[in-house]
């Protein structure tokens, strides 16, 4: 890379007064994306980006310069990780794997939607499956197994409790449940001060 | 010896076969079965950890997680086989990447020796799709053909994980127009044919249909309309998401999308080794296309009868 090219990344990215956010990108790998030219095959190639807002030349843009509002933005998650950017990009950036880094450096910062937050918390890290077949909700799918000469439940975590719990001694070992503390801790806090925020406008 | 089977998978089972679609799964170990490939149990297996979804929630987890699943078929010395695409793509970039990176593999050993795991990186994940076409062969595989279907319009689906990133895929390279899952399904005697946007993504994937379900759905919407237009008297598909988000997404767009679909969209969706399995002349009730049942809410949510209408009487 150039002398050039580096200091112009420096500027915009290292020496950014808010740089917490920028080092965590060059810190997550995402120095690659500075071979961007903006050409925008990314996007071309996008189907999410025909019918939603989400632009992923804008989104890796943003991560280049350090602009922590790609974190926040819904956009991120309406990439469906089909890899067409990533296999069109004429300068060989993993696109995608990309998107993906974002999206668990937004996670990390506590951008997780509702639904995928419980995705993750009460489903995944309590069952195993991230579409279990347990619980009285779901007795119609273990009928249905049971309809099509299947055991109610598969040979999984569903009926090896001992490998369930084997799971999620690795989801703490890997740091996956002290994230999702963290996370509720923010959605938490987030919460209050929205709510605070609404109390004094009335207070007004 | 004439017990002896040529081929021994371990079968990765995922979460939406197992626990939605059942009929894929009693379809798949059916069609093994007569196939003369041995399906072994993977005990205590979990969600692969689906790649979109809890890979971009934390990516050391999703891998940690992925390695003790193939540590499980390790154990059992084979090649694993799934016939999920996303856990397809789970299982083999993570073994990808433990192979060629060995930090990784350093990092992820370290977490696994906790319980008493190791990931060694001594067999290969495969699709079902994979190890029918490169293991076994078509040649192989039209030896088993008794029905034909010569009057079957079929859409061929392919989705997104089972062809990228092609770099670790075992496609050599190819990913913009692959030919293999149609050549399958035309050993049937049924057409494939053309459609727009073919190579299309469901829009399931990448924890979508999670965050916003109407964003699934207009891709289904899209894809289905595309398909009606081409003539298509069912959809074949090798992915149980894709299959959920194509029949119950296309319930949903149904309602979501009145306006501009117009008449209901109406296509049946039938799983890769339905099909198969029916034209090698296995009872249809190991393949999951009768009903023998009156729970309400379960798949399929479009009725697959127009489908088993149009090949009846191939079938006698």
């Amino acid at each position: 890379m150039s002398d050039n090219v580096e200091k112009y990344i420096k500027r915009k990215v290292y020496e950014k007064e808010n740089s917490r956010i920028a080092q965590k990108f060059v810190d997550a790998g995402l120095e690659k994306i500075r071979s961007c030219i903006n050409c925008g095959t990314c996007t071309g190639s996008c189907p999410s980006g025909r019918r939603t807002a989400y632009r992923t030349r804008s989104a890796i843009r943003k991560a280049l310069t350090g602009d922590e509002s790609v974190l926040q933005d819904i956009d991120i998650w309406l990439c469906t990780t089909c890899y067409y950017c990533y296999e069109r990009c004429p300068r060989n950036i993993p696109v995608t794997d990309m998107i993906i880094k974002l999206r668990n450096i937004a996670v990390e910062e506590g951008y997780i939607l509702d639904n995928h937050f419980n995705l993750a918390d009460k489903i995944f890290y309590a069952t195993g499956h991230g579409v279990p077949a347990t619980g009285e909700d779901n007795k119609k799918w273990r009928d249905l197994r049971e309809s099509y000469g299947l055991p109610p439940l598969p040979p999984t975590v569903h009926t090896h409790p001992e490998a369930l719990k084997e799971c999620q001694e690795l989801m703490k070992s890997s740091g996956f449940r002290e994230l999702m503390d963290n996370v509720a801790e923010k959605k938490k806090k987030a919460q209050e001060e929205a709510e605070r925020q609404k109390e004094e406008v009335k207070d007004k | 010896m004439s017990d002896e089977k040529k081929w021994r998978y371990a079968f990765f089972l995922g979460c939406v076969a197992p626990n939605r679609y059942p009929m894929i799964e009693s379809s798949i170990r059916a069609v093994f079965d007569h196939l003369g490939a041995e399906i072994l149990e993977m005990e205590g297996a979990s969600c692969c950890p689906a790649p979109g979804v809890f890979r971009a929630f934390h990516i050391p987890t999703w891998l940690v997680i992925a390695a003790r699943n193939l540590t499980i078929a390790e154990e059992l010395g084979v090649d694993v086989i799934t016939g999920c695409n996303g856990c397809y793509g789970t299982l083999r970039d993570a073994w990808y990447e433990l192979i060629h990176e060995p930090e990784l593999k350093k990092m992820v050993n370290e977490h696994l020796a906790k319980v008493g795991r190791q990931f060694k990186g001594s067999i290969e994940p495969k699709h079902i799709v994979q190890a029918m076409y490169q293991d076994m062969g078509l040649d192989y595989l039209k030896g088993f053909v008794k029905h034909k279907f010569k009057d079957l319009k079929v859409a061929v689906h392919y989705g997104c994980h089972i062809l990228k990133p092609s770099d670790k895929r075992p496609w050599g390279g190819a990913y913009e127009n692959p030919t293999f899952l149609d050549e399958i399904v035309e050993i049937t005697g049924a057409k494939s044919i053309d459609y727009k946007e073919k190579f299309m993504c469901c829009g399931a994937g990448g924890a979508v249909r999670t965050a916003v379900k109407e964003v699934a759905a207009d891709f289904s919407r899209e894809k289905l309309v595309n398909m009606r237009e081409a003539g298509a008297d069912i959809v074949i598909d090798c992915c149980p998401f894709c299959h959920l988000e194509l029949d119950l997404g296309q319930f949903e767009a149904n309602n979501y999308f009145k306006d501009i679909i117009g008449e209901p969209l109406n296509i049946p969706v039938i799983y890769l080794t339905q099909l198969l399995g029916l034209s090698f002349g296995i009872d249809p009730n190991e393949l999951g296309l009768i009903k023998n049942h009156d729970l309400k809410g379960v798949s399929p949510f479009i009725p697959i009868d127009p489908f088993i209408e149009k090949v009846k009487e191939e079938l006698l």
